[in-house]
């Protein structure tokens, strides 16, 4: 919800082109979601527990959807889409553009993040630290540079996500619970520690989800994924795709 | 004599590494059995198999003859096992009188009586005299916390004979004791074994400390027993001599 | 505890107790009203603290049992015109058994799978109260819900009810009190410190976890059949994810395993929303602000803090 905004700000309040609001939008939400997240809540915090954190973290939700409401308004504005809004005809189906370029745009990142965290340097060491910090921090891996990373390059997808998203749900300040929360179950569903089970995770939601909402009940809409990821948990705890995660007793 | 512990054939394997390789050996009624052996002789986790932390993948734990392999730690205790953990373990929230109730109520009445019964579960008496024991009294009020390491092993020791178990299984008790302490230590493991009629088996590494607590010695090494018998006998082992020191 | 801390916990019961019976008399009934919510909504807090603080459990599941207990008190009272007091313990009993059927398989898991498990119930629950029009009225809720009355002196009032709100709270607390001074209560902190030391000490981890999930949701189900009167309006807004992440802060920012820390969060989480009301849209986010800067600073929340500032 907030590189939206940020992106908003851009255009409507200092009246830059969208391409300039854009990226000035992404560093906004790098520095801010990214740095800032990291080195002023996570870092003091974590050493407290996790659940201090959650509710830390709880609380941080809360003041932006508040202070996007209180300082730029409660309405629903329109955002630019970067693509033209029309549709086109495969074989007797219709699909919007939209949708297409969405699909190819997340094909593209989650290859491009496959890719990285596989095929370079910096990536297996993140892979490493995240699992045996310390024996990563012994091979001189700069773990502290690395958790920062992770940070960094969420904050860099959720940009992505709100360019691709807020065109259709329009900005406004309650965005991104629900996608939020969504995208929570798929990483379970799917496994926490595979970037390749978050994106079945994904893909399996958004199917499900819709064929749902059509063939069985809207109003229960969300009832299946939630079921799902009960009987995911209570099963098979990491997941359709992760790998069970060594405890040392 | 009807044995108190009888391990057979005991055999745990994690993946390609083999633990325990075939462990038989029969414990009887108040004797003080000693496990000894290099690092990565399999003695943990010999001890957690016939607890119940791990399931054996072979061969079979039996107490007072009936079988008890793979039973849940707290059945087991609830059976009169109990036992004393490496990495010292009791609860440092609670006050040292809270942490010896609680080491026994599991065992007076039952879920019900214990909600609606007395908050002590009527171990008042028994936690006062396991304090004067250990000589522990002065600290009874105390948050566990607050405790020096040496006086938190002995209320770890005092915990494991709260419920007046059958056997009790100490994993190096004598870790990180200082020496005055130790020689008080191995005295009331002695009294107690005397007063509460229980059978021990300690895996330590102190030589001196096991040597002169115990009534018989196991050796282990790369998980299968390699010596037995009394511990005069087993410290000129040369077999014994060899697995600690290598080939010369 | 020394004496000083004794002199000074036994004058702040004193003076809290004085104000919670005295206040009413000067307050408009819109004041007595958010008085009797702080009773209820500690209510459920306490279980949740039971559940949390401990037992060491996540529940994300606790706003559903308020939620059930409000709608068995709210259907039974008005389409069926039951009396308030079957409904009451009825209320309590079905959380008992839900949070007993869902802690069976659930508490299997740890921590934040645990947090995810009770989120989906949540969810799963209130999709239920939002759909089932025949049964719930859906959005359209259940309205005049009648107050109860006492041996024939009616409730109705506000201050009246808000005696009778606080008289279960008293009740309440002094069950939970009996329960943490039993056995019970000192498994449930072996259980939340060290699961492995308590079973080779004979403890049931699984009972006894479950016993703490399943009274942590009947107390939650008290809660919810006092809401019922208090509001005298059923619908399924206030039970969603919301009220879970709220009584979750209650506990925590109160102090998660303090006896009292529920009604010091529920002081907060409550009362304080409506005294900071002046100032519109900035309270929720100076809310938001103290939370963060609590959890940074005194994650043991306001009772740990306390704790450490009376230990000097």
């Amino acid at each position: 919800m907030l590189p939206a905004f940020f992106i908003l700000i851009g255009t409507n309040t200092f009246g830059l082109p969208f391409w300039l609001a854009a990226i000035l939008g992404g560093a906004a939400t790098l520095i801010l979601l990214g740095l800032a997240f990291k080195k002023l809540m996570v870092d003091p915090m974590i050493h407290h527990g996790v659940l201090p954190l959650v509710i830390a973290t709880i609380g941080l939700a809360i003041l932006m959807k508040e202070a996007v409401r209180e300082f730029y308004g409660a309405d629903a504005w329109p955002f630019p889409a970067l693509w033209a809004t029309t549709d086109v005809t495969v074989f007797g189906a219709v699909f919007a553009v939209q949708s297409l370029l969405i699909l190819a745009v997340c094909i593209v990142v989650v290859g491009a993040l496959q890719l990285f965290l596989a095929g370079t340097l910096t990536g297996r060491c993140m892979q490493a630290t995240a699992q045996n910090p310390a024996v990563a921090r012994l091979l001189g891996i700069r773990v502290e540079r690395m958790v920062l990373y992770t940070f960094l390059i969420n904050a860099g997808l959720v940009w992505i996500a709100a360019l691709l998203v807020t065109p259709i749900y329009l900005a406004k300040f309650t965005n991104g619970e629900i996608l939020g929360l969504y995208a929570f179950i798929a990483a379970i569903i799917g496994g926490f520690n595979q970037a390749r089970g978050a994106i079945l995770g994904g893909l399996l939601l958004g199917v499900i989800d819709n064929f749902c909402a059509v063939y069985i009940s809207s109003n229960y809409r969300m009832a299946i994924p939630l079921l799902i990821l009960i009987v995911v948990i209570l099963v098979r705890p990491q997941g359709l795709l992760g790998r069970v995660e060594e405890r040392t007793v | 004599m009807n044995p108190v512990l009888q391990v057979r054939d005991l055999r745990k394997s994690f993946g390609g590494i083999v633990a325990v390789d075939g462990v038989s050996f029969e414990v009887e009624e108040r004797e003080i059995l000693g496990i000894i052996g290099p690092n990565g002789s399999g003695k943990s986790t010999l001890f957690n198999c016939i607890l119940g932390q791990l399931q054996p993948s072979a061969g079979d734990v039996r107490l007072d003859g009936r079988p008890v392999t793979g039973m849940r730690p707290c059945d087991l205790n609830r059976r009169g096992v109990s036992r004393t953990f490496q990495l010292l373990q009791i609860f440092p929230q609670l006050t040292v009188r809270a942490n010896l109730i609680l080491a026994g109520q599991e065992h007076q009445g039952s879920m019900l009586s214990r909600l609606v019964g007395r908050p002590d579960a009527g171990l008042s008496a028994v936690a006062e005299r396991m304090l004067g024991f250990f000589r522990l009294e002065h600290l009874a009020d105390e948050k566990a916390g607050g405790l020096s390491y040496g006086q938190q092993k002995l209320l770890d020791v005092a915990m494991a004979f709260m419920a007046g178990p059958r056997l009790a299984l100490l994993d190096e008790p004598a870790g990180g004791v200082n020496p005055t302490m130790l020689a008080n230590l191995r005295e009331r493991l002695k009294a107690i074994n005397t007063e509460q009629g229980a059978t021990f088996v300690v895996i330590e590494h102190n030589m001196e400390f096991v040597m002169t607590l115990c009534d018989r010695i196991l050796v282990l090494a790369e998980g299968r027993i390699i010596a037995q018998g009394a511990p005069a006998d087993v410290r000129r082992d040369p077999t014994v001599i060899e697995a600690y020191l290598g080939r010369s | 505890m020394t004496w000083s801390r004794k002199i000074v916990s036994v004058g702040i019961l004193a003076l809290a107790s004085a104000f919670l019976l005295f206040a009413p008399l000067g307050l408009k009934p819109y004041g007595i009203f958010i008085l009797s919510m702080w009773a209820v909504m500690t209510i459920a807090a306490i279980g949740l603290n039971l559940t949390l603080g401990y037992a060491g459990q996540i529940s994300l599941a606790q706003a559903a049992f308020v939620g059930i207990g409000a709608y068995v008190t709210g259907w039974l009272t008005t389409k069926g015109a039951w009396p308030f007091w079957p409904t009451y313990f009825l209320g309590f009993a079905s959380c008992f058994v839900v949070g007993w059927l869902l802690g069976y398989p659930a508490l299997r898991v740890q921590h934040h799978y645990l947090a995810f498990v009770t989120l989906a119930f949540n969810t799963l629950v209130y999709l239920v109260f939002r759909n089932e029009e025949w049964l719930t009225n859906g959005i359209y809720g259940l309205t005049n819900v009648p107050r109860p009355s006492l041996f024939g002196y009616s409730l109705k009032g506000a201050k009246e009810f808000y005696y009778f709100c606080l008289a279960h709270l008293v009740f309440v607390s002094a069950a939970t009190w009996w329960l943490i001074r039993s056995p019970w209560g000192r498994a449930f902190v072996a259980v939340r410190e060290n699961p492995i030391r308590a079973l080779s000490l004979g403890v049931d981890t699984r009972r006894y976890t479950l016993m703490a999930f399943a009274i942590g949701a009947g107390l939650g189900g008290i809660s919810g059949t006092l809401y019922a009167p208090l509001t005298q309006f059923v619908d399924p807004t206030p039970f969603a994810l919301g009220l879970s992440l709220n009584l979750l802060l209650m506990v925590v920012l109160g102090g998660s395993g303090y006896f009292f820390g529920p009604f010091l969060g529920a002081v907060v989480a409550v009362l304080l929303p409506e005294w900071l009301r002046f100032a519109q849209g900035y309270y929720l986010m100076g809310y938001a602000v103290l939370v963060i800067v609590m959890m940074a600073f005194w994650p043991s929340g306001l009772l740990g803090l306390a704790d450490r500032l009376l230990k000097r």
